[in-house]
């Protein structure tokens, strides 16, 4: 399990635009969002919390096509379903690798983007915390999503009609838990409401992933 | 009644045999529940004192909506006993059913809209009911989608019964999680078991036909579209054996 993370970590660098990806995309979302909606520094403030979690959920959303179409390709991917390791090891293992690229960077570079924002100081912590909890949730949905739709052709489309429904509790209470840190209102409900989710997601969905994934391989 | 005489019904000859007889008395019943509750209701129900006329919508809005979410429920057990059992006239059914499910959703979200007008004065609000039908609506899209971009019949079937089960769960999280986001504008159930408020009996009784009514002419939908989807595999089955022979 290890090797195989430590190998999809090393092709994710290597491939170039793995790992960057992400996280430009999610800074180009912000420099947007101002000349959109204006630079004043109030209005931004105050939706800089949803408009971060959204960028987190797109950035996301952009790399979860690389989780399987390229072992898809080249046959990797039957190897690793004749392999000792359970599918359902592989999933779990293909979402870490893919939370590893995508949802850490982004929870660690999240302050420099709310400051572009103008997001209050005090709402910092919370928007990491909420990071950090919630972008587990979309990597481990995103590869439910992507297994689903790793033998079509052109599934970029329909991964996300299919993905971003299933985004919604998790963008729902993370947007939430931002929001109230920022206003400096009560947290513990929805980040618990938060943390259950992705603790749920994490514990159940790599089965069915594993599921869909045995009947594409079929 | 022996119910393991249920799966008889399994077997797509048998299923089509039966379906053939029963739906022209579906069809018949639907419409004409259809007709009167819909008839009886617009024009045989006093004004609002408040609402005036508009409240009428309620015939169309309260069983188009049931409909919607009754329609996706019925997907969830069809793809659960297709996983489980592997009865192809289980997947075909929920197939069947996900784009009736689609038009009462359209129908409830925009009876919805028309009514909220002039009620609440804006066509759209961001209530946690309006929204997780929206959601649901977004469902149902994605499920049909995914039956549409694959080719192998077994495949689709298997990939979006699965899909049907963890998107009902996500439904159902999403459905409270909205709760939590937004307090509401739309009103409580119209009609409950437990509850002393209801709505009054001049207008429930038409809307238990008109209930009726959408429940009969869903299941001649259903049955017309899996008898259809039973023929059209079949004749591919044929055209390809054609072909070999």
């Amino acid at each position: 399990m290890i090797s195989l993370l430590l190998r999809d970590l090393r092709l994710a660098m290597r491939a170039g635009g793995g790992f960057g990806l992400g996280l430009s995309f999610f800074l180009i979302v912000t420099v947007l969002v101002p000349f959109g909606v204006g630079p004043g520094s109030a209005l931004l403030a105050k939706i800089a919390p949803g408009i971060l979690w959204l960028g987190a959920l797109l950035a996301c959303l952009l790399s979860l096509d690389r989780i399987f179409a390229l072992d898809w390709e080249d046959g990797s991917l039957d190897l690793l379903a004749t392999s000792p390791l359970p599918m359902e090891g592989v999933v779990t293992v293909k979402a870490l690798a893919h939370w590893l690229t995508t949802g850490l960077p982004l929870c660690i570079a999240s302050p420099v983007f709310a400051l572009l924002l103008s997001l209050p100081p005090e709402g910092y912590q919370w928007l990491i915390l909420s990071l950090v909890l919630g972008t587990p949730a979309l990597s481990v949905i995103g590869t439910f999503g992507a297994a689903l739709t790793v033998g079509l052709k052109r599934g970029g489309l329909l991964l996300s009609l299919l993905v971003l429904p299933l985004y919604v509790p998790t963008l729902i209470f993370g947007a939430e838990v931002a929001r109230r840190g920022a206003e400096g209102l009560a947290t513990t409900t929805p980040i618990l409401m938060l943390a259950g989710i992705s603790a749920g997601t994490i514990a159940l969905l790599p089965f069915a992933s594993a599921l869909v994934l045995r009947v594409n391989l079929r | 009644m022996n119910l393991n005489a249920l799966w008889e019904y399994a077997n797509p000859v048998k299923f089509s045999r039966t379906v053939s007889l029963v739906l022209p008395w579906v069809s018949v019943l639907a419409l004409v529940s259809l007709v009167v509750g819909l008839v009886w209701g617009f024009f045989f129900t006093p004004d609002d004192y408040r609402q005036g006329s508009t409240v009428k919508i309620i015939f169309l809005h309260v069983p188009s909506a049931m409909m919607a979410i009754s329609a996706w429920f019925m997907m969830l057990v069809t793809s659960l006993i297709w996983l489980i059992r592997r009865h192809h006239v289980s997947a075909l059914a929920a197939k069947a059913a996900a784009p009736i499910g689609i038009v009462m959703t359209l129908i409830a979200l925009a009876t919805g809209a028309i009514w909220g007008q002039p009620m609440w004065g804006t066509w759209w609000a961001w209530d946690p009911r309006l929204t997780s039908f929206l959601i649901l609506f977004l469902f149902y899209l994605g499920y049909v989608a995914l039956w549409e971009a694959i080719e192998n019949p077994d495949t689709a079937a298997d990939l979006t019964a699965v899909l049907c089960i963890v998107g009902s769960v996500f439904a159902f999280l999403s459905r409270y999680a909205v709760n939590f986001w937004n307090q509401g504008l739309h009103q409580g159930a119209s009609l409950s078991l437990d509850k002393e408020e209801n709505v009054a009996d001049v207008f429930s009784t038409p809307l238990y036909v008109c209930i009726a009514g959408f429940v009969l002419l869903f299941v001649a939908l259903v049955f017309l579209r899996t008898r259809t989807e039973i023929h059209k595999r079949r004749t591919k089955a044929l055209l390809a054996r054609e072909r070999l022979g």
